[in-house]
């Protein structure tokens, strides 16, 4: 393995060193270290920042701010961050949330990404030296992306809107089968007024369930009024095949989950 | 490839080493520092066979990178017996027959250990949150919760 390190006070400099070739941003290493160790020649060179204000958390008048250094462990542990505590707690085992930062999260292929899964459910914008993002948009754009993410805000959710389920095969730890993030306002008579349905593992990354948004308008969670909303689940899927499951499995039991999770 | 000097603390103990650029903290343990109490079994972050505890917290040295600790606090098995007494947890692995091979063992101490730091008294619902990123292929496990929880009893005795 050949592959150097190189370390920056900020983020401008280091931006700047990421535009040669062979080169990548370090976040928590879990899988840019572990394709170097599996003998992933197209990385030669790993940049750092050492800027403090990457490994922030910042929770003030219902937004919440994560330097893109922030660990899943630490938000896990975190009061003010609850909500999404069982998102973080769903990635790996300890010593891979103490190890796994958010900003390494966005750029996870699927199995992995479970994190992402809630912060689109979020709708969290994505924070670069010079822009800020939608997190569909940045999603979308991730594999051309150049820029180190420095942050993700977001505004909190109250913690009855917003439900996490992460499905693996393996207790107590195992990759995904699929997560499912969902924020849902509700009218006082429960009629569900706005709807987010985010899901991990459909596709190669986190995606929308747009069609089943839609049709969750208007109803209330029993199982009569959700079902064409749980029907429509599979629209625009193209889920990963991989030794956990296959494509067919994950688009079958997806609406098993997403009914189990909106009705719990 | 050029050289870097590397410095932390291994088990208490200052070290200064010159590593290659991008070595892992698991090479530098192994390899230049001789602790081969960390196991390199997988080099993918899952087996948890050369986990270590960096400044309190559990780490992979399979996917750290030596350099990224300079300054560190770094805590192996190997670091855990005193004047040739073992740690109530090395104790308890021998006296529950947690150990057979040993590959896993030392990485299952340290993760055993950080959460004794932290919570004393787990229930065994904690103990196998807390060693479910370490595989063992020989034991079946149950020894290993048996005797996390039987090294937290002694313990606590000790302390009362
Ligand atoms: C054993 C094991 C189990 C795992 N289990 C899960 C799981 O259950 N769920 C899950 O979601 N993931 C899992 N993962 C994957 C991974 O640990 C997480 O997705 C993690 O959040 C990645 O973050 P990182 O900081 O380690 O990323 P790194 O490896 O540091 O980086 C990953 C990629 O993102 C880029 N990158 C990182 N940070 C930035 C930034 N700030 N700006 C720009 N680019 C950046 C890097 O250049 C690299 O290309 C697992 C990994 C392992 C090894
Ligand atoms: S060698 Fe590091 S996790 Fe397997
Ligand atoms: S004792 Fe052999 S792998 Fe655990």
């Amino acid at each position: 393995m050949t592959l150097a390190l190189q370390t920056f006070s900020t983020v401008k400099d280091a931006n700047a060193a990421l535009q040669a070739a062979g080169t990548r941003y370090l976040g928590g290493g879990t899988l840019v270290v572990r394709a170097a160790n599996e003998g992933d020649i197209s990385v030669s060179s790993l940049v750092r920042v050492t800027e403090t204000s990457l490994q922030a958390i910042a929770v003030s008048g219902g937004e919440a701010r994560l330097g893109a250094s922030v660990t899943m462990a630490a938000i896990a542990r975190h009061p003010e961050l609850a909500a999404l505590a069982p998102a973080a707690r769903a990635v790996g085992g300890p010593a891979i949330r103490n190890m796994a930062t958010v900003g390494g999260n966005l750029f996870a292929p699927a199995p992995y990404g479970d994190f992402t899964v809630a912060l689109l459910a979020l709708d969290a914008i994505i924070v670069t030296e010079d822009s800020e993002v939608p997190i569909q948009t940045f999603l979308a754009g991730r594999d051309a992306s150049r820029a180190i993410v420095t942050g993700i805000t977001f505004v909190l959710p109250r913690a009855e809107s917003f439900r996490f389920l992460k499905v693996s095969r393996v207790k107590p730890k195992g990759v995904s089968v699929l997560s499912i993030a969902t924020h849902l306002q509700r009218a006082a008579d429960g009629t569900v007024t706005s709807a987010r349905i985010a899901l991990g593992c459909m596709a190669d990354r986190p995606m929308r369930a747009r069609a089943t948004e839609k049709a969750l308008l208007g109803c209330k969670l029993t199982a009569e009024e959700i079902a064409p909303a749980l029907a429509a689940a599979g629209e625009g899927t193209s889920p990963i095949t991989d030794p956990v499951a296959s494509a067919w499995y994950r688009n079958e039991v997806l609406p098993v989950h997403l009914g189990r999770l909106l009705l719990a | 490839m050029a050289k870097v000097p590397v410095q932390f603390t291994l088990n208490g103990a200052e070290k200064a080493e010159f590593v290659d650029s991008g070595t892992t903290l698991l090479h530098a343990l192994r390899d230049k520092i001789g602790d081969t109490s960390p196991k390199g079994g997988c080099h993918q972050g899952t087996c948890g066979a050369c986990s270590v505890i960096i400044d309190g917290e559990l780490r992979l040295s399979c996917l750290t990178l030596a350099e990224t600790c300079n300054g560190a606090e770094i805590r192996t098995t190997s670091g855990l017996a005193e004047a040739g007494v073992l740690h109530p947890l090395q104790r308890a692995f021998l006296d529950a027959f947690a150990t057979q091979c040993g590959f896993c063992t030392p990485g299952m101490i340290m993760a055993a250990k950080v959460l004794l730091d932290h919570t004393p008294n787990p229930s065994r619902e904690e103990v196998v949150e807390a060693l479910s990123s370490n595989i063992c292929r020989c034991t079946g496990y149950e020894p290993i919760i048996q005797a996390v929880l039987r090294a937290a009893r002694a313990n606590s005795q000790n302390a009362a």
